[in-house]
């Protein structure tokens, strides 16, 4: 059963196992584990980049290709629901509709990219994806009329999802019974339904081709794949979903705007969730994602703590002062990426046997 | 003979001012295993990837069955029949051994485009699979990482590939290149296995002239490119041209 579920891709590792299972049920217990606005906003954030960073990975680590284009994706996603909000009546319908015409605009973006560039070589697929995206980038915060500009958009969803609906009296577990609640758990589920569609489509024959091609793609044309297709259709697939990651965000913070879904410091972000948690695994996308969302969420807060019980110190206190946050992010991601160059799935696995599956 | 699997009609590349292959004109037919000789740089790999696709002719036509292939890309080739063994080991380095060979199983029953099911849910491209690693002794290295195995064992893999495709036309590059005194003769029986199981057509290129001499029905030799001569091994090998520019200087030179 489980094995079904995640597609025989078992962790095959006992610590692996237990990192996942912590994230797991965190975030499938949040609302009531760690009651509170914040941790909730985080934990929807880190379902999200869950999803996200997983439909990078299947691009980056399975496929071997590498965009800048992915935050464009999630951005039509996005988009694509706070603009069906904002010009439909107010209802399930928009949500619904936005969340199709988000993802089937990202597959689109994404075949006609594909099969300009990813005839070529790589780094040409890669340059183009960076165009386009600053391009869209530009156009989305020119369009003010349309996209809200800058100040994006703030938009309503159905009153089921928000903290006004209260669907039972009192609190369980010290959570309001409300349609806040409710949006979470739609959010939970769509990325975990997201990153388990995708947990399946890498251990698929599919999937085994990527790697495959990633591997060695002259001979992957040799022995009768069509390179060029599978590349294609991995990319397509691969920004679909992160537009649908896209949509779950604007559902869930209501509102959208080029910080939150078009930036270019998100591309970042996913990019080394990827490769810290380790490229070609899914898990690792899901451990990347979570470490460097708490990361960014409470690095400032544990340092202010570390700075005030270092107060009497030298030198110390001064070093970790929260506004020297982003100085030692930077710091962690070398050290990890230096430590762990196989990602962070790749240092639990590397007590068992090496890389290569049946 | 009847109707040839494959046949190159003025087969020519140009690479600048250089002519690699030059108007080589040939017919390959069933349960025939030709071999190919020519020193080294006479355009015999170059011949092979212009037959298989992985270079684009400049002049020339291949037919596969009669069908004209000339523009077609490789992997539809190799769905129409054209299996290609490489002369530099080309494989899947950090995937494990069966899997690679799998691939080509499930190239061949083309689930490559299935993203629903589990691929470890196909058993039957596992046994294919294992199966082809059967045939070239290499059961007991199954789950290993390619890269860790050795260069004869990549070798038969190499050819465990070509086995796993069951093509109609088998072209083996130099298959038994740096392997041990005892290795080659796996791979060496294998090929007359699959001569003796008839109606594939077998392009072979090798030096060794005791191979040649006991495996092939027929010779063809390639010398700068051009097809200098094309016959029964016994007669080929006396005549000449094969004497001066092959089997004179260039037999000791692998
Ligand atoms: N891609 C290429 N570009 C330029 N020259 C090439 C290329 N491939 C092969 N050649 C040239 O074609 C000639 C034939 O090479 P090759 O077919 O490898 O010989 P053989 O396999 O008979 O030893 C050589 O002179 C080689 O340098
Ligand atoms: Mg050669």
């Amino acid at each position: 059963m489980l094995t079904r579920i995640l597609s025989g891709d078992m962790p095959r590792s006992r610590a692996l196992s237990l990192v996942l299972l912590v994230i797991f049920l965190c975030l499938a217990f949040a609302p009531f584990l760690f009651p509170g606005t914040r941790s909730l906003e985080t934990a929807a954030r880190i379902s999200v980049f869950i999803a996200l960073a997983a439909s990078y990975d299947l691009m980056l680590g399975y496929a071997g290709i590498v965009s800048f284009a992915h935050t464009m994706f999630f951005g039509m996603g996005a988009y694509g629901v706070a603009l069906a909000c904002e010009n439909m009546e107010r209802g399930f319908l928009p949500v619904v509709v936005g969340t199709l015409a988000g993802a089937l605009l990202a597959a689109a973006v994404a075949l006609v990219i594909g099969l300009f560039s990813l005839r070529v070589r790589a780094i040409f697929f890669a340059m183009i994806t960076l165009a386009v995206a600053s391009a869209v980038a530009v156009l989305v915060s020119q369009l003010s009329a349309i996209t809200g500009g800058e100040d994006g958009l703030s938009f309503s969803i159905p009153r089921e999802l928000t903290p006004a609906f209260r669907f039972a009296e009192g609190k369980l577990l010290g959570a309001s019974l409300n349609g806040k609640l409710l949006n979470y758990y739609l959010v939970f589920g769509g990325s975990l339904v997201i990153f388990l569609g995708l947990l399946r489509v890498v251990n698929s024959p599919f999937g085994r081709v990527l790697q495959a091609i990633r591997e060695n793609d002259f001979r992957a044309e040799a022995i009768g794949y069509r390179v060029v297709a599978f590349r294609t259709l991995a990319t397509c697939l691969s920004a679909a979903c992160a537009a649908l990651a896209g949509s779950l965000f604007a559902i869930w913070l209501r509102y959208v705007g080029p910080g939150t879904a078009m930036g270019f410091e998100i591309m970042i972000d996913v990019l080394l969730m990827v490769v810290i948690g380790g490229m070609g695994t899914l898990y690792g996308a899901a451990i990347g994602a979570t470490l460097l969302v708490l990361a960014q969420t409470y690095l400032q807060e544990v340092m202010a703590g570390a700075a005030e019980t270092t107060a009497g110190l030298p030198l110390l206190p001064d070093l970790l002062n929260p506004d020297r946050w982003l100085l030692w992010l930077g710091l962690l991601f070398i050290a990890s990426i230096y430590f762990f160059p196989s990602g962070v799935v790749g240092r639990l696995r590397q007590a068992r046997r090496p890389a290569g599956r049946t | 003979m009847t109707d040839p699997v494959l046949e190159t009609k003025g087969l020519t590349i140009r690479f600048g001012g250089h002519v690699a292959v030059d108007h080589v004109s040939c017919a390959f037919g069933a349960g025939e295993l030709t071999a190919i000789v020519g020193p080294n740089g006479a355009g015999k790999t170059t011949y092979f990837n212009l037959i298989s696709g992985q270079l684009p002719a400049t002049e020339g036509q291949v037919l596969l069955e009669g069908r004209d292939v000339t523009r077609a890309s490789a992997s539809t080739r190799t769905h129409l029949g054209l299996g290609r063994a490489f002369q530099l080991t080309n494989l899947f380095p950090s995937l494990t051994v069966r899997e690679n060979v799998r691939l080509v199983a499930q190239s061949k029953a083309r689930k490559g485009f299935d993203m629903f099911s589990m691929a470890s849910r196909h058993p039957e491209l596992i046994e294919a699979a294992d199966h082809a690693l059967e045939r070239v002794r290499l059961t007991r290295l199954a789950d290993q990482t390619v890269s860790a195995l050795s260069h004869g064992d990549q070798r038969k893999l190499e050819v465990a590939l070509l086995i796993a495709l069951q093509p109609r036309v088998y072209m083996f590059d130099e298959p038994t290149a740096g392997m041990s005194m005892d290795e080659a003769p796996v791979v060496l029986d294998l090929i007359a296995e699959l001569k003796a199981e008839g109606g594939h057509a077998i392009l072979l290129v090798e030096h060794k002239m005791d191979v040649i001499r006991t495996l092939a029905d027929r010779i063809i030799v390639l010398h700068n490119g051009a097809l200098a001569a094309d016959g029964e091994p016994a007669e080929v090998m006396a005549s000449a041209v094969v004497q001066e520019a092959y089997l004179g200087k260039e037999i000791a030179d692998v």
